[in-house]
């Protein structure tokens, strides 16, 4: 964190002067750890071990917090009687379906009731839900349908099928003696951090976990933060000031990119984007994919809304409200597979947006052979970046893989505009939207990003104006009539925040969420951001002074959802509604005013009272009883155990890296089962691992990362020359007994191979890595910081050359941070010969194209 | 000048004389850097603005002069950032201003062995064009008999560096084209 976001740092220092103890468990030493009161190396890939172990701890040893646990999480819950665990299936769990490579995740629901997530693959029930909804219609029947009615619950946490005894069974392993094996981490390390967590939990204390991606670019990713939620609502630390678990994400508004999101699998709001489904309407959309109970009961009225948004007029209760319209998905399209439908000829035109693939995505080869297979590429940056030149000076060129003449890829090169020339709202990590002004006018060709796609769909309208093919109403029919200001024609970037916002049927401005219809009265472009310009104001450009305010500054910025600024917080209050501790006082209930009150506004239904019970019919936010403080949970509960929504298993379970150099020590089951493997080309080839043959030949991993004096893919760095002379080469860091092992000269050159790619970079000897013993033996990690590229003033290879196309199953991001690998003194190959290195590494390992790929 | 201004301009005599015995602040200091001001100080105004680098979102300070900006500092009212910035943050006058910075349309043609320069009015009509015509090659009615309604012949991926106002628009738009392929740095 001191490393990547150091502004953001000064208050872990802020409450490290207090008293707070600060605990960094990186594989590498860094100025986080410099500053840490205790730092954990551990082996890269192995946190759900890690915490897995605290988990136990706390269970084992009975330090949860129980009235929050009893009251506020699902582990009285009862689970069905077909549900196996993976300590009973060898590291699997029940459900899964070896050849289709998938879970049915049916036998994970609780017992006589089904629920649907809040967040994740919503889709994956669709069809029994619909199924199911038509039955119910069909009998006329009384009795509730399956999703509805409140699960059956044991508050004693002794039935053995509830959640709790599941739990405790599931991470009954997760021992400070396997947590050693498995991660390298001393036993009396890990004890220490057991009892650091521990002791400043419960009503006076909390506890934070801040992640950032070396927690999320794991074929398991989603199950390391998981498993940290498992964790801070056992010790009660969600809800609550001072706990949380923080992402700390990387660019300005990468918050706000997944909100307004550029996904393939989601529409604003996270609201799905719909699947393919035979004689799929706007109805059977909403009865699959939204929850009975919470806010997400409200799904019809936020798509709607968004619909009109879209389509204005033309959206209406006839033609459900332009539904229709909407491109449906057939599994996953999210970069990776475009790349791939790159390769195969099905995607021919590609816009990259301040992004830069050919440098920051993973196995970045395939990311150039790409974009050499496309009619055309649109690039919009600031300088020419690796993603805009490669056709001339790129690795293939260079090796003779491809030759410049032979690329028949048209590339258009337009200069973006920055910051400071356009307005517009940047959501930071912690859901504040912040707008910045125009300061002065963008020079040459250099446009905003709004500017540019406002014009395009200005144009393509225009062209297709005449048309009467049924493939061209969407666009013709989209609201794009956005007013325009100055000599440049720039779109009124407030205009747009202000449809985001939303409107009544008057065009007035909305100023909550819970005021939008599914009539098609409301318009709304992002239900979540409902608000932000409430009253014609823009809300996200209010700057009074943090001085002038209390420690929650609620009026600067805006944050969604409704300006609040802690998420669930009615969980700060026991179910009475009083402060756990006037210590951690944050949100409560007035019996005087009969509502809830606080130092942040409260995220509950502001007048529902802590005793209400809902009537068995009630539906949305009214089904929320008083003590359900999850409101966007389909019970209103924490889920330590995940009954829907994960496509990996409703418990975090360890599992080994794609590649790795060891055995699971846990289960038979190496990895996890259900990562999604993309084809092994030639170039995306797979390692073996553990006691397979083969794996010896990369006995290290490497970890990727960033530096405080670069950004991302270098784009906006390596370009400037403060910054290229603070960090002028591409590096890797390895320890002084590595480099005796390997005979690696400090300052001197070394290169790295995978079955993919090999790399060179400056060698830096440090004891900043920590070599660690992992099931009996030592390990050697490699540090690879990832923002170099052949381009700008400092210049170097790409660290995602290394990287393979193997995913989370989730969330389909990538596993840049544990990669087995080599390392050798010297430089890299030049030319050919660089390719025949990783053909002969791939050759000594006996790699095919099924290495790796067996579930 | 007077004799006595012509002494006291002296630096020897300011560092014997004044309260700088060592020559290292006052007493050493030159007419011209006495006449020195800073870039804050003449600007004609200071736009309020946020960090573009990491997600923090430090408030900055944006100083324009004479049409032109001349330097961002961080803005201390900011409850987030109090105003500081890192090295990227203080460096964001470079990447604004930088001389690495591109102000002209690039082209290359089909197996072009270089730039060539192109007009933007041109540029944007090429590029709807071939938006047009992706789209049409790549449409799907249908995917195994269940309707789509959908293109995959373009893709797009970027926004974690845009405002969301631009992502909007982008999801708004390439969405009523058809695309699905729409992503960003947030998978990466």
């Amino acid at each position: 964190m001191a490393e990547c976001h150091p502004v953001g740092f000064q208050w872990v220092m802020e409450a490290k002067a207090r008293g707070a103890k600060l605990v960094h468990v990186d594989p590498r030493f860094t100025r986080t750890s410099a500053l840490a009161d205790l730092h954990v190396p551990l082996r890269a890939g192995s946190d759900i071990a890690f915490l897995g172990g605290i988990v136990n701890h706390v269970l084992r040893e009975e330090k949860y917090f129980r009235d929050y646990v009893v009251a506020y999480t699902n582990a009285p819950m009862i689970l069905r009687e077909d549900f196996r665990d993976t300590e009973d299936l060898d590291g699997v769990f029940s459900g899964l379906d070896r050849e289709g490579r998938a879970y049915d995740p049916t036998s994970w629901q609780y017992e006589g009731v089904e629920v649907q997530a809040a967040s994740g693959e919503r889709d994956q029930q669709y069809e029994r839900r619909i199924a199911e909804s038509g039955r119910g219609e069909a009998h006329g029947s009384g009795g509730a349908a399956i999703g509805e009615g409140e699960p059956e619950r044991d508050e004693t946490l002794t039935h053995p099928r509830c959640v709790f005894q599941v739990l405790k069974r599931h991470y009954a392993r997760y021992t400070p003696q396997m947590v050693e094996r498995t991660c390298g981490v001393p036993q009396d390390v890990f004890q220490q951090v057991c009892q650091l967590v521990t002791e400043n939990s419960g009503r006076d204390r909390t506890t934070a976990f801040a992640y950032a991606v070396g927690w999320t670019q794991h074929t398991i990713g989603v199950q390391y933060i998981r498993t940290a939620a498992v964790l801070q609502l056992l010790l009660g630390n969600i809800g609550r000031p001072g706990g949380g678990i923080l992402a700390l994400r990387g660019h300005a508004s990468i918050q706000g990119s997944t909100d307004i999101p550029t996904l393939f699998n989601l529409l604003p709001g996270y609201i799905p984007m719909p699947h393919a489904h035979q004689h799929e309407s706007l109805d059977k959309f909403v009865e699959a994919e939204a929850a009975h109970k919470g806010y997400w009961g409200g799904m019809r009225s936020y798509l709607v809304s968004l619909l009109k948004a879209y389509w204005g007029e033309a959206a209406t209760a006839e033609n459900d409200y332009c539904f229709d319209y909407l491109p449906r998905l057939t599994g996953s399209h999210s970069t990776y597979e475009t790349v791939l439908a790159q390769q195969n000829g099905v995607c021919r035109g590609y816009f990259l947006y301040g992004e830069n693939p050919a440098v920051g995505s993973a196995n970045t080869k395939m990311q150039r052979l790409g974009m050499a297979n496309l009619d055309w590429l649109v690039v919009r940056d600031f300088s020419l970046i690796e993603s805009a030149t490669w056709w001339k000076d790129g690795p293939e060129i260079e090796t003779g893989e491809l030759r410049t003449e032979d690329i028949a890829t048209e590339v258009f090169f337009l200069p973006a505009a920055a910051h400071t020339e356009k307005d517009g709202s940047f959501t930071n990590t912690q859901r504040l939207l912040q707008w910045h002004h125009q300061a002065v006018e963008p020079a040459g060709d250099a446009r905003s990003d709004l500017w540019f796609t406002f014009h395009l769909g200005r144009i393509i309208r225009e062209k297709l104006a005449a048309s009467t093919d049924e493939m061209d109403r969407p666009v013709l029919d989209l609201a794009w009539d956005y007013p325009t200001k100055g000599a440049l024609a720039e779109p009124d970037a407030e205009a747009v925040l202000a449809e985001v916002s939303g409107r009544d049927a008057d065009g007035r401005p909305l100023s909550a969420y819970t005021q939008l219809k599914d009539d098609g009265s409301t318009s709304c472009g992002c239900w979540i951001y409902c608000g932000v310009y409430a009253d014609g104001v823009n809300q996200a450009a209010r700057r009074k002074p943090g001085e002038q305010q209390n420690w929650v500054a609620g009026e600067w910025g805006w944050a969604w959802p409704a300006n609040r600024r802690i998420l669930y917080n009615r969980a700060s209050a026991d179910p009475e509604g009083r402060p756990w501790s006037e210590r951690k006082a944050l949100v409560w209930w007035d019996a005087d005013q009969s509502r809830w009150t606080g130092h942040d506004i409260p995220d509950f239904p502001a007048t529902t009272p802590p005793d209400y019970r809902p009537p068995a019919e009630a539906k949305a936010a009214e089904a929320l009883s008083g003590t359900d403080p999850f409101v966007m949970q389909a019970d209103g509960k924490g889920w330590l155990f995940a009954p829907a929504g994960l496509t990996d298993g409703p418990l975090p379970t360890h599992y080994e890296p794609q590649d790795s150099p060891f055995d699971n020590p846990l289960y038979r089951q190496q990895r996890n089962p259900v990562r999604q493997v993309l084809p092994a080309l030639p170039d995306n080839r797979y390692q073996p691992s553990g006691s397979a043959p083969g794996s010896e030949v990369f006995p290290y991993v490497a970890t990727t990362y960033r530096l405080t004096e670069h950004h991302t893919a270098g784009g906006m760095t390596r370009w400037q020359p403060y910054l290229a002379e603070l960090q002028p080469a591409m590096f890797c860091e390895v320890s002084p007994l590595l480099a005796a092992e390997r005979s690696l000269e400090h300052l001197g050159w070394a290169t790295v191979v995978t079955a993919r790619n090999v790399i060179e970079a400056r060698v830096l000897v440090t004891d900043r890595m920590v070599p660690l013993i992992v099931q009996g033996r030592t390990l050697h990690q490699v540090g690879l910081p990832y923002h170099w590229g052949p381009n700008g003033y400092t210049t170097g290879d790409a660290a995602n050359e290394l990287v393979h196309l193997s995913l989370d199953p989730n969330t389909h991001i990538q596993e840049t941070k544990a990669l087995a690998c080599d390392i050798r003194p010297g430089r890299r190959p030049r030319g050919p010969a660089a390719v025949e290195l990783v053909r002969e590494y791939r050759r000594r390992a006996g790699i095919t194209d099924q290495t790796g790929t067996e579930i | 000048m007077g004799v006595r201004t012509w002494i006291g301009s002296w630096p020897v005599y300011r560092q014997l004389t004044g309260r700088d015995p060592l020559g290292r602040g006052a007493a050493a200091k030159s007419a011209r850097s006495q006449r020195l001001t800073s870039r804050t100080s003449t600007a004609d105004k200071a736009v309020k603005s946020v960090c573009p680098y990491c997600a923090v979102g430090c408030a900055q300070n944006v100083y324009v002069e004479g049409g032109k900006v001349t330097q961002i500092e961080g803005d201390p009212d900011s409850p987030v950032s109090r105003g500081r910035l890192c090295p990227k943050g203080s460096a964001s006058l470079q990447l604004t201003t930088g001389q690495a910075r591109k102000y002209q349309v690039l082209y290359r043609r089909p197996h072009g062995t270089d730039w060539e320069p192109l007009a933007l009015d041109t540029a944007m009509d090429m590029i709807a064009d071939r938006v047009i015509a992706a789209r049409r090659t790549g449409w799907q009615w249908e995917d195994d008999g269940v309707r789509t309604r959908r293109t995959l012949g373009f893709a797009s991926l970027g926004g974690a560096t845009l405002d969301n106002e631009e992502n909007y628009l982008i999801k708004k738009l390439f969405t009523a084209l058809g695309a699905v392929q729409i992503e960003n740095q947030a998978r990466v």
